[in-house]
C-alpha cells in the first residue's frame, strides 16, 4: 500500500484532437507545441505541481509515442517524487475483457485500482486542451467547504458564444440545477471548464454503475454528471476568473499563441510564483543577426534570426533567413523559412522548410472573399518548394507533398 | 554508448585572482558565460559529450553559487547511480600549507584511489570551447603515453596568464616546457588540460608532497618532462580562455560570429547548464535589436546592438543598449543609455541612467547594485 494522498488527478490526454488537422496527425492533442516552448500538457501539469497535487495520471491513447517521451519520469515538472508522481497510463488487456478507453468516465473506470492506490479523499479530472493557469487547491477548499460531491469548474463567456459551450445553471447559492450541453437558447453565461473535483467514494460508485449501464456512453458530461445531478447529490459550480482559452481548434491555438504577444491579455508565463514547466532544449540563446527586424514576438533559445518578424512566435531552433518576412504566425521547433519566403497568418509545423520566395497564408485584408480565408497550416517536415504558393486556409500534409511530387 | 575507461576532474578555481571583479563572490567556473552558461559547463560538457560519467569538482573558496549551478549534477545527467557528479571541496587539514594545486588532489588521494578508471583527465574551467576528450584518449593510447597535455598552437592571447609553452617533437612527444617565457611569434600554448593514468597520478602527487614541492606546472609537470613519456594533442577548433576582464568581453562578443557559434554549440555535442524554466524571450513594440545573442525570459522594449543579454534581462522603452553583457536578472529602465558594461546579475538600472565605458576598458557593474 502506497502513502495515501489526500488528492489524485486525472488527466484526460487520449483524445485526438481531429479538428486540428495534420498537427495532430503523429501526436496528441495535449502534445502540441505552445507559445514557443511549451506543450499544452505542460499547463495542467505545472497548474497540478503549483497547487500542491503530486500525484497525476495521465489517460493517453491516441498516438501516445511523443507524449510518453515527452512525459517520461515527470522530473521536468518535479512529478518524479518517492512514492507519488505522474504515471502515463493507457489502456491495457486484463484477465477477462479489454477494452479501449470507451468515454471519458470509461477511462477513469478501467484505472479505478490506479486511483485505489493511493486510497484518496479528492479526485480531480482535468483535460488536456487548455491554456490557463489556476489553483486547483482552491477549487479543493471550496469544494470542501460547500461540503459538495462534485465540484465543476466555470468561467463566464460572452453570453451570445455560450451556445457553444456546456452550460451550468445555478441557484443563488452556486449549487447546480441543470447542465445545458451547448444550448439553443443559454440561460446564463456560466461554461463547463471541463475541470471536476469529485468525492473519490462517491465518483466510484457512480463510475460503477455508469459501466453496469449498458445504454450509457460511459462520458462525463453526458452520463455520469447528468446522473449524479438526478440522484440529487450535492454538485457546485466554482467561478474561476482568468484567462482560459480551448485551444482544440486551428484558429484558437493561433489565437491563443498570439495572446501572448497581447499586453492587454493577462496571461503571464513569467510569473516567478507560478511558473509552467517543460522540457527544456539544449541550446544556445538565440540570435538576432544586423539587419533583422523583430518586434512584437516571442523567440525561444536556438534561433537564428536574420529577416524580418512581426506577431510571430519562434519555438526552438527555427531559422529565419535573410529576407525572409514572417508575419502573425507560429513556426515550430526546427523549421527553417528560407531567403525572401513570406509566412503570414499561419503555423507551420516542425521540422518544415519553407523555401525560398514561397509564400504562405495571406492577411485577411487582402482576400476579397472572406470565407476563402483562414489560417494555413504546414505540417510537420514538409518541404515548400521555393517560389510556390500555400493558399490561406489549406493544410499541407508531408505524406501528400511526397505524393504529389511521384505524380 | 555511455562509459569508458576515464574519470574527469575539474579545478573550480583558477586565475580568479585575474578578474576579481566577477570572482569576488564566486569561482571561475561558476562565471556566467554567453547568455546562459556557466565557465563550467564548457569542460563539464565536454566529458559528458566523451562518454565520461564520473566528474569530480575541486573546489578552494566561494564556492556556493557553483553548488547552487551544479545541484545533483542532473542537468547534465551526471545524477547517477553509477559514478556520476562528485563535489570534492577542501578537505583535512593537508590542504592548509601553500594552498596549491598539488594539495588539493593531495586531498583527494582516497578518491583516486577508490577509482576505477584507468585515466584521469584534468581540466581548468577558464577554457571555453567544444572538444572531443575521445580523440585524446585515443591519441594518448596510440603513442602509449603516461601523460598527454592538450595544447594549441598560434600567437599567445594579450594578458594570457601564465602560459605554459610546450616544445615538440614532430612525432608529437614533448621535449621542454616553459612557464611563461618571453615570446612574440606563434608557439604551442597550454590549455590547461591534461590526460594522465589514474595510478601514475596517485603517485606523482604523493612524490611531490612528500618533497615538500607544491607548484604544479613546476614541480609536477617540468620536473618529470624526462622521466615520463609526455605527449601532446593540439585542439584545433574554436577556444578562448578567459583570463583578463578584457578577454571575457572579447570571448563574449566572438559568440555573434556564426562560425564560432557552429563550433562551439555543436548540435551532437551539446553545451549543458542548469535548467531555468523561463519563457521564451519577448520583444515589445518599438524593440529594435541587431547583431545579439538574446537567452530565455528576456523582455526587450528598447534599443539593443551588439550584445549578450543573460537570462530574464530586462530592457525599458527608449533606452539604447550598445555591446554591453548583461547578466542574468538585471533591469534596465526606460531611456538609458549602455554602451561598453559589463553588467552582473540582478542590477537595476533606473530611469534615464548614461553609462559608456570603452572597447579596451568596459564599465564592471557589480551583483546586485542600483544605478
Amino acid at each position: 500500500m502506497l502513502p495515501k494522498q489526500e488528492v489524485v488527478a486525472m488527466l484526460l490526454a487520449g483524445g485526438q484532437g481531429s479538428r486540428l488537422g495534420v498537427l495532430t496527425k503523429n501526436l496528441a492533442k495535449p502534445a502540441v507545441p505552445y507559445g514557443g516552448k511549451y506543450r499544452i500538457i505542460d499547463f495542467p501539469l505545472s497548474n497540478c505541481v503549483n497547487s500542491g497535487i503530486e500525484t497525476v495520471g495521465v489517460l493517453t491513447q491516441y498516438q501516445p509515442l511523443v507524449l510518453n517521451e515527452y512525459i517520461g519520469s515527470g522530473q521536468p515538472w518535479d512529478l518524479d517524487s518517492m512514492n507519488a508522481g505522474v504515471r502515463v497510463l493507457p489502456p491495457y488487456q486484463r484477465n477477462r475483457k479489454s477494452d479501449w478507453y470507451k468515454g471519458t468516465a470509461n477511462a477513469i473506470y478501467q484505472n479505478i485500482e490506479y486511483i485505489d492506490r493511493y486510497n484518496p479523499e479528492y479526485v480531480v479530472v482535468l483535460s488536456g486542451d487548455h491554456i490557463y493557469k489556476m489553483d486547483y487547491s482552491k477549487m479543493i477548499a471550496f469544494h470542501k467547504e460547500k461540503e459538495a460531491d462534485c465540484t465543476i469548474a466555470v468561467i463566464e463567456v460572452p453570453l451570445e458564444e455560450a451556445s457553444r459551450f456546456g452550460i451550468l445553471n445555478t441557484k443563488e447559492d452556486g449549487s447546480i440545477y441543470q447542465f445545458d450541453e451547448k444550448p439553443k437558447v443559454p440561460k446564463s453565461n456560466q461554461a463547463s471548464m471541463g475541470i471536476y473535483v469529485f468525492n473519490w467514494n462517491k465518483l466510484r460508485k457512480y463510475l460503477e454503475s455508469d459501466e453496469a449501464n449498458p445504454k450509457s456512453s460511459n462520458d462525463f458530461g453526458k452520463d455520469v454528471l447528468p446522473t449524479m445531478l438526478n440522484s440529487g447529490e450535492r454538485m457546485m459550480a466554482y467561478r474561476f476568473e482568468g484567462y482560459w482559452k480551448d485551444v482544440g481548434t486551428i484558429d484558437s491555438l493561433w489565437e491563443s499563441n498570439m495572446d501572448l504577444l497581447n499586453p492587454n491579455i493577462e496571461l503571464d508565463l513569467s510569473e516567478e510564483s507560478w511558473k509552467i514547466y517543460s522540457r527544456n532544449p539544449v541550446m544556445p540563446p538565440h540570435y538576432i543577426a544586423k539587419g533583422a527586424k523583430v518586434q512584437n514576438s516571442l523567440v525561444a533559445e536556438g534561433c537564428n534570426v536574420y529577416g524580418e518578424i512581426d506577431f510571430a512566435v519562434l519555438f526552438a531552433g527555427v531559422y529565419i533567413a535573410p529576407g525572409a518576412v514572417v508575419k502573425d504566425s507560429i513556426i515550430m521547433p526546427g523549421s527553417r523559412i528560407e531567403e525572401n519566403a513570406i509566412v503570414q497568418y499561419a503555423i507551420v509545423s516542425e521540422n518544415a522548410v519553407i523555401g525560398k520566395g514561397a509564400v504562405v497564408g495571406a492577411r485577411p485584408e487582402d482576400i476579397e472573399n472572406k470565407d476563402e480565408w483562414g489560417v494555413a497550416v504546414v505540417g510537420d517536415g514538409c518541404v515548400i518548394a521555393p517560389g510556390t504558393t500555400v493558399l490561406p486556409k489549406a493544410m499541407i500534409d508531408a505524406e501528400t507533398l511526397a505524393e504529389e511530387a511521384t505524380k | 554508448m555511455r562509459g569508458n575507461n576515464v574519470m574527469g576532474l575539474i579545478f573550480s578555481n583558477v586565475h580568479d585572482e585575474k578578474i576579481r571583479e566577477l570572482t569576488e563572490k564566486r569561482t571561475m567556473g561558476s562565471v556566467p558565460f554567453g547568455g546562459r552558461y556557466r565557465m563550467i559547463d564548457f569542460p563539464l560538457s565536454n566529458m559528458v559529450n566523451s562518454g565520461i560519467n564520473k566528474v569530480g569538482v575541486l573546489t578552494k573558496s566561494n564556492y556556493q553559487s557553483l553548488m547552487d549551478h551544479l545541484g545533483s549534477g542532473k542537468a547534465w545527467d551526471l545524477s547517477r547511480k553509477r559514478e556520476g557528479l562528485f563535489m570534492l571541496p577542501p578537505f583535512g587539514s593537508l590542504s592548509s600549507v601553500s594552498n596549491s594545486r598539488i594539495e588539493s588532489l593531495a586531498s583527494i588521494t582516497a578518491f583516486l584511489t577508490n577509482s576505477r578508471e584507468e585515466f584521469v583527465l584534468l581540466s581548468d574551467s577558464d577554457t571555453v570551447c567544444n572538444i572531443d576528450y575521445m580523440d585524446v584518449v585515443l591519441n594518448h593510447v596510440k603513442h602509449g603515453a603516461d601523460i598527454t597535455i592538450i595544447y594549441r598552437f598560434g600567437k599567445i592571447p594579450e594578458k594570457f596568464c601564465n602560459p605554459t609553452v610546450y616544445n615538440i617533437d614532430p612525432d608529437g612527444r614533448v621535449r621542454d616546457l616553459l612557464v611563461n617565457p618571453k615570446t612574440d611569434g606563434e608557439c604551442n600554448f597550454g590549455m590547461g588540460m591534461l590526460l594522465i593514468k589514474r595510478e601514475l597520478l596517485i603517485k606523482m602527487v604523493t612524490d611531490c608532497v612528500s618533497r615538500n614541492l607544491y607548484n604544479f606546472k613546476r614541480d609536477f609537470l617540468q620536473r618529470n618532462i624526462s622521466n615520463y613519456s609526455v605527449y601532446a594533442y593540439e585542439f584545433k577548433g574554436y577556444a578562448q580562455t578567459i583570463c583578463s576582464m578584457n578577454s571575457y568581453f572579447d570571448a563574449n562578443m566572438s559568440l555573434m560570429l556564426p562560425t564560432v557559434r557552429a563550433q562551439l554549440f555543436n548540435k551532437d555535442r551539446p553545451v549543458y547548464t542548469k535548467v531555468r524554466d523561463d519563457m521564451p524571450a519577448r520583444y515589445g513594440l518599438g524593440s529594435v535589436v541587431t547583431n545579439s545573442l538574446v537567452a530565455d525570459g528576456c523582455v526587450i522594449e528598447g534599443t539593443v546592438e551588439n550584445s549578450v543579454l543573460f537570462r530574464g534581462v530586462h530592457v525599458g522603452k527608449g533606452s539604447k543598449i550598445e555591446n554591453c553583457v548583461i547578466m542574468q536578472d538585471s533591469t534596465i529602465g526606460p531611456n538609458c543609455k549602455l554602451n561598453y558594461v559589463v553588467m552582473d546579475k540582478d542590477v537595476a538600472i533606473r530611469n534615464d541612467r548614461s553609462l559608456l565605458g570603452f572597447q579596451s576598458y568596459p564599465v564592471f557593474i557589480s551583483k546586485g547594485s542600483i544605478v
